[in-house]
C-alpha cells in the first residue's frame, strides 16, 4: 500500500516536470529560431552577395541611368530610387541604419534596403569583397583593412555617437576627472569611496577589445591607458552591460548615448565636469564621441547612395537624435577637428 | 514484391536480342539496387568530405599564428600574456591562451562533477528501479531536456542563477563566476549522460541479474556489483560525449561566466573560455589578422580536443571488446 502510495505522488511530480519541460522547450525552440535568424539571414547574405551585388550593378545601369542623377544628388527627391541594397556591420549602428531602411523604402517602394549587424570587422572585410553595398562600421577602414582594399572604399560619416561612462543610479558619483576615471578602469582604484563615493567595491563592466565602443572610449576617454581586462567583466554587447551595471551597486562601464534613451535605472557621469550630452559633444566640450561610418566600395550603386545620402539629410536628423546618435551636421567646426584623423 | 515480379516477367517476356535483355536486366538491378545504394553512398562520402574540409580549413587558418606571426605553440599553450594586435598587417603581441583553456578545463571538469553522479543515478534509477515509468515518463522527460537550446539556459543562468549566488555568497563580481559556468554547463550536459548510460545500462544481459538474485544478492547488489560494472563502457561514452558537448557549448557559458581574463582565484571568481573568448571577438577582430589568426588557432584546439574526445571513445570500446574476447 504505501509503495504505492509513494509511487502515485512520484507519478504525479514528474508528470508535472514533464509538462512544465514542455513548456521550456516550445519556448526555448521559439527563441532559438529568432536568435539564429539574424545569424542565418547574414550567412545567406554572404552566400547570396555576388548575386544581389549582380543585381542592384544591373539596377544601376539600367532603371537608376534612366532614372536620372538627380536622385542621387538630392535625397528628398526621392520616391523615384529602386534596386536592392545590402548592408552589413557595426552592431551600435544597427538600430539606426534598420530605422532608416524602413524609413526610406516608405518612400521609396521599389527600393529594398537589407540591414545586417555582424560587427565592424564583419562589414568592412565584405564591403571590400563586394558581398555586401555598404559596410557599416565605428572605426575607420585603415584600422581593420589592409591599405589596399581600405584605399578603394570611400567613407560616409553618416553620424557621430557619444560614448558616456555609466554606473548604477543608485550610486550617486556623477563627476569624475580624467585621472580618476583612467585609476578606475586601469584597476588602481578598487573603492569608490577614493573617488568620493560610498564605500563600495569598483565592479568594472567592459566590452570585448575588438569593440569600437572600447576603441573610442579608451582613446578618448582614457587617453590610450589600456583597461584592466584581467579585473573586469566582459559583456559581448551594450544591453548585457547596461543590465549588469543595473543589477550591481558598484559597476561601472560605458556606452553609447542611443542606449540610454528611456533608461532611469543607470546614471551618466561628467567627465572633468562635462556632462555626456549631445549638445556638449556638437559645441566640442566633450570629447568622447565617434563617427559611425558607412563605406561603399567606391561610389557605390545609385541606390546605395541615395540611402546614405537620406541618412544624411537634413530630414532625417531629428529622427538620428531622437534615437541618440549625433548629426554630424550640426557638428561646430571646433568639435570636427578636433576629431580629425 | 509483386512489382519485382512484374518487373522480372518484362524481363523474360521480352523476345528481342540477347543484348536488349542484357540491359534491361542491367536496368533492373539499377533500380532495384545500385540506385539506393548509390545515394546512400554519396551521402556518406559528402559527410567525410565535409569533416575533412572542415578540419583542413582550421588546420590553414588555426596555424597562421604559429607560421604567418610566429609565435611558439608552447606560448600558445602555457603563457597568459593575450595582447594580439588587432590590424590586418600588425604584429608583436602576446596569443598566450592560457587563461582560457584553463577556463574551459575548470568550467567543463566541475560540471561534470555535478552532472555525472546525478546522471548515472538517473540512469540506474530509469532502467533498474523503475523501469516502466522510466520508459513511459523519464525518458521522454529527459529527451526533451536535450532539446531546449542553449541560449535559454545561458538566460536562466543569467536571470536566476548569477544574482543567487551574488546574494548567497557574497561573491565579489556580481555572482559571474566558474560555479554558475559549472552549473549552466552540468544541466545541459545532464540529459545526454542520463541517455547513453541508460541505453548501456539496458543492453545487460537479463541472465547477468537473474544470476547474481540465484545467489542471493539484494537488488542494489545486482544494481552496484553486477550491472554497473557490465555497463561500465557505455556509462563512459556517455561521460565522454557529454563532456565533449561541455567544451563546445559557448553561448550558456558565455552569458554566465563573466569573461573576465584572469585565472579564478576560487569557484566563485569570474574567468574566461576558449568558445566564449572565440564569440566575443570574432566578429570585430581585422580579417587575417594577429588577433584574427589566434582566435582560430583556439578554435583549431577545440576542435582537437573535440577529436581527442572521440578517438578515446573508440579506445575504450576497443578496449573492452578485447577484454570480452580474452
Amino acid at each position: 500500500m504505501r509503495t504505492k502510495r509513494i509511487s502515485c505522488v512520484m507519478m504525479s511530480i514528474l508528470m508535472a516536470a514533464t509538462v512544465l519541460a514542455g513548456c521550456g522547450s516550445s519556448s526555448g525552440s521559439d527563441a532559438s529560431a529568432s536568435t539564429e535568424a539574424p545569424a542565418a539571414d547574414s550567412a545567406a547574405a554572404s552566400t547570396s552577395a555576388s548575386s544581389t551585388a549582380d543585381a542592384s550593378a544591373d539596377a544601376s545601369s539600367t532603371e537608376a541611368a534612366a532614372d536620372t542623377a538627380s536622385s542621387t544628388a538630392d535625397a528628398s527627391a526621392a520616391g523615384s530610387v529602386s534596386g536592392e541594397v545590402t548592408a552589413a556591420g557595426s552592431s551600435a549602428l544597427l538600430p539606426l541604419a534598420q530605422a532608416a531602411a524602413e524609413d526610406f523604402m516608405t518612400e521609396n517602394p521599389d527600393c529594398v534596403i537589407t540591414v545586417n549587424g555582424g560587427g565592424s570587422g564583419e562589414g568592412l572585410k565584405q564591403v571590400a569583397e563586394g558581398s555586401v553595398d555598404i559596410g557599416d562600421s565605428d572605426v575607420y577602414a585603415e584600422d581593420k583593412l589592409d591599405a589596399d582594399s581600405a584605399k578603394k572604399l570611400v567613407d560616409h560619416a553618416v553620424c557621430t555617437i557619444t560614448m558616456a561612462p555609466v554606473v548604477n543610479a543608485d550610486l550617486g558619483v556623477t563627476n569624475l576627472t580624467t585621472d580618476q576615471l583612467v585609476d578606475i578602469f586601469t584597476g588602481k582604484t578598487t573603492n569608490w569611496k577614493d573617488v568620493g563615493g560610498p564605500d563600495e567595491e569598483i565592479m568594472l563592466v567592459t566590452r570585448p577589445s575588438s569593440s569600437g565602443t572600447r576603441t573610442l572610449f579608451k582613446k578618448w576617454a582614457l587617453n590610450g591607458a589600456e583597461e584592466a581586462s584581467n579585473q573586469a567583466l566582459e559583456t559581448d554587447d551594450s544591453g548585457t552591460l547596461l543590465q549588469t551595471v543595473e543589477q550591481n551597486k558598484g559597476a561601472i562601464g560605458y556606452v553609447a548615448l542611443s542606449y540610454l534613451v528611456n533608461n532611469d535605472k543607470v546614471a551618466t557621469v561628467s567627465i572633468d565636469g562635462v556632462e555626456p550630452t549631445l549638445e556638449n559633444t556638437y559645441n566640442g566640450t566633450y570629447k568622447v564621441w565617434g563617427y559611425e561610418h558607412m563605406y561603399t566600395n567606391g561610389d557605390g550603386s545609385d541606390a546605395a547612395q541615395a540611402f546614405i545620402n537620406y541618412m544624411m539629410s537634413d530630414k532625417f536628423a531629428d529622427k538620428i537624435e531622437s534615437m541618440g546618435y549625433g548629426a554630424s551636421s550640426k557638428l561646430s567646426d571646433e568639435a570636427a577637428k578636433s576629431h580629425q584623423e | 514484391m509483386s512489382n519485382m515480379a512484374a518487373d522480372g516477367g518484362t524481363v523474360q517476356g521480352k523476345t528481342g536480342t540477347a543484348k536488349d535483355r542484357e540491359k534491361a536486366l542491367r536496368m533492373y538491378k539499377f533500380r532495384k539496387e545500385y540506385l539506393g545504394r548509390g545515394v546512400v553512398t554519396a551521402c556518406g562520402l559528402f559527410i567525410i568530405i565535409l569533416t575533412v574540409a572542415i578540419g583542413v580549413f582550421l588546420i590553414i587558418r588555426g596555424t597562421g599564428t604559429f607560421t604567418k606571426f610566429h609565435h611558439s605553440v608552447a606560448e600558445f599553450l602555457f603563457s597568459s600574456n593575450w595582447s594580439p594586435v588587432d590590424s590586418a598587417t600588425g604584429s608583436g603581441g602576446g596569443v598566450g591562451a592560457a587563461v582560457y583553456i584553463v577556463g574551459s578545463l575548470l568550467t567543463c571538469g566541475l560540471a561534470l562533477l555535478f552532472a555525472a553522479p546525478c546522471a548515472i543515478g538517473a540512469a540506474v534509477f530509469m532502467t533498474e528501479i523503475a523501469p516502466k515509468w522510466g520508459e513511459k515518463l523519464f525518458q521522454p522527460a529527459i529527451e526533451i531536456f536535450v532539446g531546449i537550446p542553449s541560449v535559454v539556459y545561458g538566460w536562466i543562468g543569467l536571470t536566476v542563477l548569477v544574482p543567487s549566488i551574488r546574494d548567497v555568497f557574497h561573491a565579489r563580481m556580481g555572482g559571474y563566476s566558474v560555479l554558475a559556468a559549472g552549473i549552466v554547463l552540468a544541466v545541459m550536459i545532464f540529459p545526454t549522460i542520463t541517455t547513453v548510460a541508460a541505453d548501456a545500462i539496458r543492453s545487460v544481459p537479463d541472465y547477468y541479474r537473474k544470476g547474481a538474485y540465484g545467489l542471493g544478492s539484494t537488488r542494489w547488489q545486482v544494481i552496484y556489483r553486477i550491472v554497473l560494472p557490465a555497463s561500465k563502457t557505455g556509462i563512459l561514452t556517455g561521460v565522454i560525449l557529454g563532456l565533449a558537448r561541455a567544451f563546445g557549448e559557448a553561448l550558456a557559458v558565455a552569458m554566465v561566466i563573466g569573461k573576465t581574463r584572469a585565472f579564478p582565484t576560487s569557484i566563485l571568481s569570474p574567468t574566461n573560455n576558449l568558445t566564449a573568448a572565440i564569440a566575443a571577438d570574432m566578429g570585430n577582430s581585422a580579417n587575417g589578422g594577429e588577433a584574427n589568426m589566434a582566435l582560430w588557432s583556439m578554435a583549431l584546439l577545440l576542435f582537437l580536443i573535440s577529436m581527442f574526445f572521440i578517438a578515446l571513445i573508440h579506445f575504450i570500446e576497443n578496449r573492452s571488446a578485447a577484454a570480452l574476447k580474452a
